[in-house]
């Protein structure tokens, strides 16, 4: 079948829907892990301990974060549309979730007798893909601002979506260099590609173009001008409560996941151990994770580093330097990609 | 002085104009710098006192929850129901009804004695005024700092608990701490 991208070879039905399952349920209780590792290292460069009361050092403080949410009352204003209220967080997490999908987090290897990737799926469009899903979280934080009757919601809606729209120019911009570097479309052949080198030597303005875009992309702080919790009414979820805040509260969390497993494909040579090291293939999924979690405790870095930038300041960012660079980064890697061959 | 002050007054230091090559440049290496200052802070001590386990020690001086004091010797009350010390306090928050003293029943070493020794505390101010106006020091501000309670009649301490060692200590301060 065709139809999404061309896998190569046949997996049994039972062991698609099995490695689906294994792939999100790893990478959904990543959620609550780099919740807490934002609050606890937060804390740490703050010198304070953060939540340290529930359960052993606090870890079980995100679980009571979320049965709370959970257990609140479901509402919503008078004027807001039901059914767009309840379909935008959802969109939301499906958009984040999607793009799991395609993450390689290993090569091709023999699991109860057959043969299986370890990743979702390989489509032949891998970045499309990403872009495509993050397009669509768009929809979640737009219809999410304009469904819920609220002035306030739908401001915050409009600055994040003026954001999320300049940073995935410069973002879809700076990857460009990858792939014509490896080739290829495919995430798996991205990181196949990287076995020798991590793209983050030769593409290293592509790959810190990236980061800056991701941090806006997420709408993590020092870009959360979406939110700016200290200076303005929330921001598109600002009608929201209960499990709906939740959702979006996860796929926010879940984003960030997300663009940290991205950075590990595209850059950081997704399974590949650098010197050599070639551990067992059990090792290479642990090894993603934990580049993942480098990058979350980048983002965290960052947040406790940086303060907000103006909202102009913000767009010329983007616009002004970042497209500039990712484009320029795109030219010579396409020069030097032909010069060489 | 007029303004805008002669060029002999002040030297205007300007930073480079933002944007461009070199704004770029030079933010970047603050970003860089502003990391390294974050990064540090991760190994410091941190200064959080963990309150209900780990409380902070008073000075001796500290003004907390009033107590009554006994003669250690004979075990009776220092206070003779003078209302010196309700006369003093700003916050009228101290009552006091006073009795005579009788062979068979002495209750403190003077002529009369508090009947009724009450201290609203949820109106006391904690100036230390009844400290001082006490002729017998009969009254002292304790150590004690926590004080919070459910309902308001919770907060007026009557004699017998004024007169008790408090259940919890307070850490007092060592000397040179």
């Amino acid at each position: 079948m065709t139809l999404l991208g061309d896998i190569n070879y046949v997996e049994p039905w039972w062991m698609q829907i099995l490695k689906s399952l294994v792939i999100f349920l790893v990478v959904f209780n990543f959620v609550p892990v780099a919740l807490m590792a934002d609050r606890k290292v937060l804390g740490r460069f703050q010198q304070r301990y953060g939540p340290n009361r529930v359960g052993p050092y606090g870890w079980l403080q995100p679980i009571a974060d979320i049965l709370k949410l959970l257990s609140k009352e479901d509402f919503r204003t008078w004027n807001s549309v039901a059914f767009l209220h309840r379909l935008a967080p959802i969109l939301s997490v499906i958009a984040a979730a999607g793009v799991v999908a395609v993450i390689p987090f290993g090569p091709v290897t023999s699991i109860f007798g057959t043969d299986t990737g370890l990743y979702g799926m390989d489509v032949s469009i891998g970045p499309l893909w990403v872009f495509a899903l993050g397009s669509l979280a768009f929809y979640g934080l737009m219809l999410g601002g304009w469904a819920s009757g609220s002035k306030y919601s739908f401001l915050g809606s409009m600055r994040a979506a003026a954001q999320l729209i300049s940073y995935e120019v410069a973002q879809g911009l700076s990857i460009v260099g990858v792939i014509m570097t490896a080739g290829s479309l495919s995430l798996v052949d991205i990181v196949d590609a990287q076995a020798g080198m991590w793209y983050i030597v030769p593409q290293l303005v592509g790959f810190l173009v990236f980061l800056v875009a991701s941090v806006a992309e997420t709408n993590r702080p020092p870009f959360d001008l979406a939110e700016a919790d200290a200076e303005l009414v929330q921001g598109y979820m600002t009608e929201y409560g209960g499990s709906k805040f939740g959702a979006y509260y996860m796929a926010e969390y879940l984003n960030m996941l997300v663009a940290s497993l991205l950075m590990v494909t595209f850059f950081l040579g997704g399974w590949w151990l650098p010197f050599g090291i070639h551990p067992p293939t059990w090792v290479y999924p642990i090894v993603v994770l934990g580049k993942m979690l480098l990058f979350v405790y980048f983002f965290v870095w960052i947040r406790a580093t940086l303060p907000r930038p103006r909202y102009d300041q913000l767009m010329s960012l983007g616009w002004k330097a970042l497209l500039p660079l990712a484009t320029l980064n795109a030219l010579v890697t396409a020069i030097i990609v032909v010069v060489s061959d | 002085m007029a303004w805008p002050p002669g060029d002999d007054v002040v030297e205007v230091v300007r930073g480079p104009e933002p944007g461009g090559p070199g704004g770029f440049y030079r933010a970047f290496g603050e970003t860089m710098r502003g990391l390294k200052t974050t990064f540090r802070r991760q190994f410091e001590d941190v200064p959080t006192h963990q309150y209900p386990e780990d409380k902070v020690p008073v000075y001796p001086r500290f003004r907390g929850r009033h107590r009554l004091h006994r003669f250690e010797d004979t075990g009776l009350e220092k206070c003779v129901g003078c209302s010196l010390c309700a006369a003093a306090c700003p916050a009228d928050c101290i009552r006091v009804v006073a009795a005579e003293n009788t062979e068979e029943n002495r209750i403190s070493a003077g002529e009369r004695y508090a009947a009724v020794y009450e201290i609203n505390l949820s109106r006391c101010i904690f100036c230390g005024y009844c400290e001082i106006a006490c002729p017998f020091d009969a009254i002292t501000m304790g150590h004690d700092y926590e004080m919070s309670d459910y309902h308001r009649s919770d907060l007026i301490f009557t004699k017998e608990m004024l007169l008790t060692e408090p259940l919890e200590r307070t850490p007092l301060r060592a000397e040179g701490e």
